[in-house]
Order: structure tokens, then sequence, then C-alpha cells
């Protein structure tokens, strides 16, 4: 933690400017042509040597998604995208994957230390964390690999499971987000080039928290990454993903995919610190983040914990799911989404009650700051089957200034009587003597704007695993300098 | 060299004049009381010392330890060592006491050019001075003022007083919303803070609160303006006979 909290300090510092992260590593890069068609979906599956199921599953999803529709339904405006100016592939050229970090190009090292994320596995948070460093569209490094697969835990990029465990991949790709779900997501099963795979085997808790570091560094990528993470019964893994890109003044596009299976008395808690290049305060550039994660509790008592902490991205549309399947099965969201300057999130989640006696939390809190516009946008569907099935949800947003707008869509679907579902909402704003008070305590406008911000969000980010709460707190400090005044 | 030394200020709020021309001498170790009716300028003139948005100074100055005070945003004062104690402290929702407290004294800290403060340290400052106050370590954890009664917010800004240590404490109104007990046991807390180095400013209307906290001078304030000053019998005259012969001066 320590040499994370001091890298985000020392950036802070260094820097006049407002996004810590956009600097450009300048490294040799291997790219496949501009634009998407059979043919790249051919070149991204050979470069990475795939077997033939999986370049089929490719092209039927790219079939698929020519013939869909971009949604529109969302809140968040922003011009059409044109999916032909993208490079669908990029990496860091390098003749093989490194086999250990001294293969790595030191180039590469020294960007994540920069970002606060040393590779280096003994500075790596003392030991308590697990890393996989995603630069663009591959995998550079995953670290404590071997203590891992003393217990049996098998955490890794996705290129590489679909090598040594193309069972496992075969069977769980594609089994919680279809690849025809959605325009992104259908996108990115014919595109994805790398992400991170877990598995924990039956009755293990794994020992560490698992991270992973997604950046986007080329210019015109998009990034498609794939995650997913299967807890066999009665396991336990606490899963962690932070993201960075460069500053860059054209939209860059992000679409992943994440799917969770957690089996009978499993349990997956993941957790998104979110800081995408939010782009300038006109809105010029930024990332484009259109991101489909769900998770099925597939066994009885099972459980799955979103929690996200966004405060990047110019536009972020991403609803993480729970699907209750097993009986008494637990699904809980806990959101905070700010959102500045030019910012649009459009972001929630839906809640699929299938199983008798499931129960699901939602915890939503929206920080609206400068012109952003941040929408809670939910679901939660009780099923004819779903017996005594319960639901909580609380929308909390804050506004700061009056040119921004905080709005809540909540749906609710339930198809047994029995069922029981409660919402909350507030919306209010910072006060000017609050801000005066925390001022006459001798914290400077920022501090103060932070502590309250913090304040407000707490009952999400006390669900943070320890090591990154504290960064995490700082970041949304960050996010809203120059919100006040 | 005074401590605090105003100087025929003046200030507006919403374009109306509500100081016209205050001066007032606080020499380190004394303690000061400013009575006078409601509408005199009370609360303009604590607010215009902490800095506040929206009250505006038109004319005068005001040196602090010798320093341009009004230069100054409202954090550098309060990180100089101003302290205003609220008559209504804000709600903080989600921000525990303890937080709270360590990000002000941090604060001072950093504008000081010290380190930050080690948690046990910290810890163990706040848990004595809490004790004396009669402040649990379940208050502590609960967030700043949200649910406080009317004595636990003011015990609370007591505690913060205490914590921060400041060399300039200004009270307003501390005595409202305070029953017999409460009201003692928040004089203690000020009378503890008494000291060589230090200057109190007490702003109330009633001279209950100057029963348990004896003032070295009482100043009559309506009007904007200071009206008369005097020692501690000066307030028991109000007491008796009220502010009516001030409104009318100021009539």
């Amino acid at each position: 933690m320590a040499a994370t909290a001091e890298t985000v300090d020392q950036v802070q510092d260094n820097s006049g400017d407002k996004y810590k992260y956009g600097f450009v590593t300048d490294i040799e890069m291997d790219t496949a042509p501009i634009g998407l068609s059979e043919d790249i979906i051919r070149f991204i599956s050979a470069k990475k040597e795939e077997p033939e199921w999986l370049l089929d599953w490719r092209l039927q999803a790219y079939h698929r998604w020519l013939e869909m529709e971009e949604p529109t339904w969302a809140k968040v405006n922003y011009p059409k995208i044109n999916f032909q100016d993208i490079y669908y592939y990029a990496a860091p050229s390098t003749k093989e994957k490194p086999k250990s970090l001294d293969e790595v190009d030191p180039e590469l090292l020294r960007t994540y230390e920069k970002l606060g994320i040393p590779l280096r596995e003994q500075e790596v948070l003392a030991g308590v964390v697990a890393v996989d460093a995603v630069f663009d569209s591959v995998s550079v490094a995953t670290t404590y690999k071997g203590k891992l697969e003393e217990v049996g835990v098998i955490f890794g990029s996705f290129s590489e499971a679909v090598k040594t465990h193309p069972e496992l991949v075969r069977k769980y790709l594609g089994s919680v987000v279809p690849a025809s779900d959605n325009y992104y997501a259908t996108l990115n099963s014919a595109v994805f080039t790398d992400g991170s795979f877990v598995y924990i085997p039956k009755g293990v808790r794994c020992p560490m928290e698992l991270s992973t570091y997604f950046r986007i560094n080329a210019e015109n990528t998009g990034q498609f990454e794939r995650t997913l993470i299967i807890a066999e019964e009665g396991s336990y893994v606490s899963y962690l993903e932070g993201c960075t890109a460069p500053q860059r003044d054209e939209n860059q596009l992000h679409a992943a995919v994440v799917e969770l299976v957690a089996m009978k008395d499993a349990e997956i808690k993941y957790s998104t610190v979110q800081n995408w290049y939010p782009g300038d305060e006109t809105g010029k550039g930024g990332i484009y983040n259109f991101v489909t994660k769900r998770g099925v509790c597939r066994g009885a008592n099972s459980k799955i914990s979103w929690t996200q902490v966004e405060t990047g991205s110019a536009i972020t549309w991403k609803y993480p799911s729970c699907v209750l399947q097993g009986d008494n099965s637990v699904g809980e969201f806990y959101s905070v989404a700010i959102t500045n300057n030019a910012q649009q999130a459009d972001t929630g989640t839906k809640m699929i009650h299938v199983g008798k006696n499931t129960r699901s939390t939602i915890i939503s809190k929206g920080i609206s700051a400068g012109k952003a516009d941040n929408t809670y946008r939910g679901l939660v569907k009780i099923l004819p089957r779903a017996e005594g099935a319960r639901n909580y949800t609380q929308c909390d947003s804050l506004l700061i200034g009056d040119t921004c707008g905080a709005h809540t869509t909540p749906y609710i679907e339930s198809r047994n009587p029995s069922a029981r579902v409660e919402h909350e909402a507030t919306t209010s704003r910072i006060s000017e003597d609050q801000l005066f008070y925390c001022r006459q305590r001798g914290l400077n406008e920022e501090d103060a704007v932070g502590l309250i911000v913090n304040g407000f969000c707490k009952e999400v980010m006390k669900e943070l695993p320890m090591e990154f709460a504290v960064e995490a707190q700082k970041l949304i400090g960050i996010s809203l300098e120059g919100s006040v005044g | 060299m005074s401590l605090l030394e105003v100087r025929n200020l003046r200030a507006d709020v919403d374009g109306k004049e509500i100081l016209k021309g205050l001066d007032l001498t606080i020499n380190a170790g004394e303690v000061h009381a400013i009575m006078g009716p409601n509408g005199s300028g009370k609360s303009t003139l604590s607010y215009v010392l902490a800095g506040r948005d929206g009250y505006e100074v038109t004319g005068g100055e005001v040196l602090f330890d010798g320093k341009d005070l009004l230069e100054q945003a409202a954090d550098e004062r309060a990180n100089d060592g101003l302290f205003l104690a609220f008559q209504y402290p804000v709600e903080l929702p989600g921000v525990a006491g303890m937080t709270f407290l360590r990000e002000a004294v941090n604060s001072k800290r950093r504008h000081n050019g010290e380190d930050e403060i080690d948690a046990m340290g910290f810890l163990k400052l706040v848990r004595a001075k809490a004790k004396t106050l009669g402040i649990s370590d379940e208050m502590l954890k609960r967030a700043v003022n949200v649910g406080f009664s009317g004595g636990e917010k003011k015990r609370n800004e007591a505690l913060q007083m205490a914590v921060l240590e400041p060399r300039m404490m200004v009270l307003d109104e501390t005595d409202s919303g305070l029953d017999i007990d409460a009201l003692k046991v928040v004089a203690e807390g000020v009378n503890a803070m008494r000291s060589p180095d230090r200057g109190i400013l007490i702003i109330t209307h009633y001279q209950r609160l100057l029963d348990y906290i004896v003032p070295d001078k009482v100043h009559v304030l309506a009007d904007g303006q200071i009206q008369r000053s005097g020692g501690k019998e000066l307030a028991v005259e109000l007491e008796k006979k009220g502010y009516a012969e001030y409104i009318g001066a100021a009539a």
C-alpha cells in the first residue's frame, strides 16, 4: 500500500494537470491493421495461437454483431463511433511472452511503477495482493503465481488459460454473458484480446487479493478485455481491477466483458476502481467505457458482491449484475460514480431473482459536478419461482454546483407475490455551511469537498478491500478537483 | 503587541451595512465578552473574523498577531490559530468525528511545516481530552454532529478546540440550546483553556454563560459598533437593565 499511496501523492504533486496518469509510454508495438473485418479476427486469433473452436466462436459473434444495432437507450450523448477507425490489436512487441519479470521490457515496468503498481513481487503490496497487468491488448506480467498454484488457484492472463486450461475456458466462456448478449459484449466476443482468468478450486479460500491493472496506451486503440472468474463449491475469492489511460484528444473505446460463476456456498467479491482518462474540461477526449459485467450465483447459498468506484471515463455505460439462481443466494452492488466537467455516467445493476429466498442489496452513490450527467439505472426482477425473494435498494445523489444533473431510473418487475422490494432515493448538495465549517477547522476547499464526498460514499467505500480503500479515497478527492469555487 | 486588533471594521451582508466601524483589542491571556441585542452584528463579527464567504469587508483592518487577518483565506486563518465555536455546528454525514479531527490536526501541522500526526499518538490525545468533556468513544465514531443533541454538539465543539489548541478562540452564542449541566461542562472546557498566551472572545446575548466563564472585559455591541466597555460588572448591569438604552442610542 505504502508504495501505491506514495506514488499517488507524488504524481499528484508533480503534475499541474488534473488527470495524473495521462502520460504515454514510448514502446515498440505490434499492431494489427486498422479497422475490423473477418481477417482482423483471424489475425488476432492466430497471434494468440488459439484453437479452432475459439476462432469459430469469435467469427460467429462477429457475424451476429454485424446485424446488431448500437443501443441508444442510455442517457449519454456522443458522436457515432466509427468502428473501422480503431486498432483492435496492439501489444508490446516481444518475440515470446516473457517467462519472468526480468524479461519484461523495463520501460513497461517503469510505466506500472509510475502508476503506483510495482510489479516486482517483493514490492507488491507487501505480499497480500497478486497482480496481473494488462497493457493495451495483452497481459504483461502476473505476480505470485507460484504461491497461488500451491493451493490450486489458477490466476493469469486469459490467453494463457486458453492454452493451459482449454476445457475450463470452453465450458464457461459465454456461459454468463452469451456471445449474442448485447452490442458491445458481442463486439468484445469477436475481438477480445486478453484479460484475466481466475479459477478457485472446491473449498479453497484464496489466500490473497487478486488484482488486475488495465492500461490503454496506444493511440486509437480499443481495449477489449475478457475476464472470467470461477469459484467452485465452498470457495472464496476477492478480486480487484484498476484502470488508467493516457491523456489523448481522441476518444478511445473500452468494451470489456466480465463473467463470474459462483457454485454452491461460494463467494466472489469483485471490486473495481475505474480511473480511465475522463477527457478535458470541455469534454475533449476520454475513454468510452462500455462494459458488460455479470455474475451468476449458480449454487445454493452462493454470493456475488460487486463494488465499484467509477471516477474516470468520458462515458460510462456499465451495469454489473447478478443472476441469483441458487436458492438462498445473495447479490450485492455497491457503487460510487463520480462525474465532473463533461463526463457522463449511466450505471447501475440488474438483480435477477430466480431461486427461492434469494436476497439482493443495491447501494448506489452518484456524485455530479461541473456540467456532468450521472444516471442510476437499475432493474430488480423477481421471477415466479423466487418465493420469499427480497431486495433493498438505496440510491443517493449528491450535486456540486448548479450545472450538473443526477437521474435515477429504477425498474422493478415482480412476478411472485411473496417478494419484498424496497427502494429509497435521496438527492442532496454540499452546502456552503458544510464547506465553511470544514475550512474553519483548517481544511482547504478541495480537502473539505473530498472529506464530505467520502462521508457521503462511506457505505460503499467500506466494502473495498482495505489495501485499496485509501487509494480510492484519494482518487475521489482528485476527481473532484476544481469542482467548487 | 495585542493578539487581536480590530480597527474601525466595516462589513456588509447582502449589501446592507452591519458592522459600522467596530474597534476591539484583545491581548493574549484575556477573556473578552461581547454582549448585545439581536441583530446588533454579533454573529456577523464572528463570521467576518473567520472569513466566511458572503461577508464583505468594506473598511478597517484586523491584525491577528500583527498579521493582516483579512488578507487570508478561512482555512489559513484557522491554521494560524483562529478558532470559531459555532452557534449551530454543522452536520457532516458519514464523516466520523475522529476522521474530521485528524484532518483538522494534520491540516494545521502541514501549515506549520510539521509531519502528520501518528495514529496512536493522536488516538491517545483525543481520548484524554474527550474524557474530560464527557465524550464517549462511541460518540467519536459517529458522524460529526449527525443526530447529536444540542449539548453533544457544543461539547464536540469544545473537544475540537481542546485538540486544536488555537491561539484565539471565538465562541458564538455557545450557550444557546444548552441545559445547565451541559453549560457547566462546556464552560469548564473553556476555562481549562484559559492561558497567558491565548485570547478568548465570548459572544453572547445572555449573562448566564459569564457566571461560569468570568470575563476580564465586557463590551456592548449595538448597531454595528461597540457602544460601551467595562469590567465583568457590566454584564450584571446589562442583565438587570437590558439593552433598551443602546437600542435607543442606535436609532
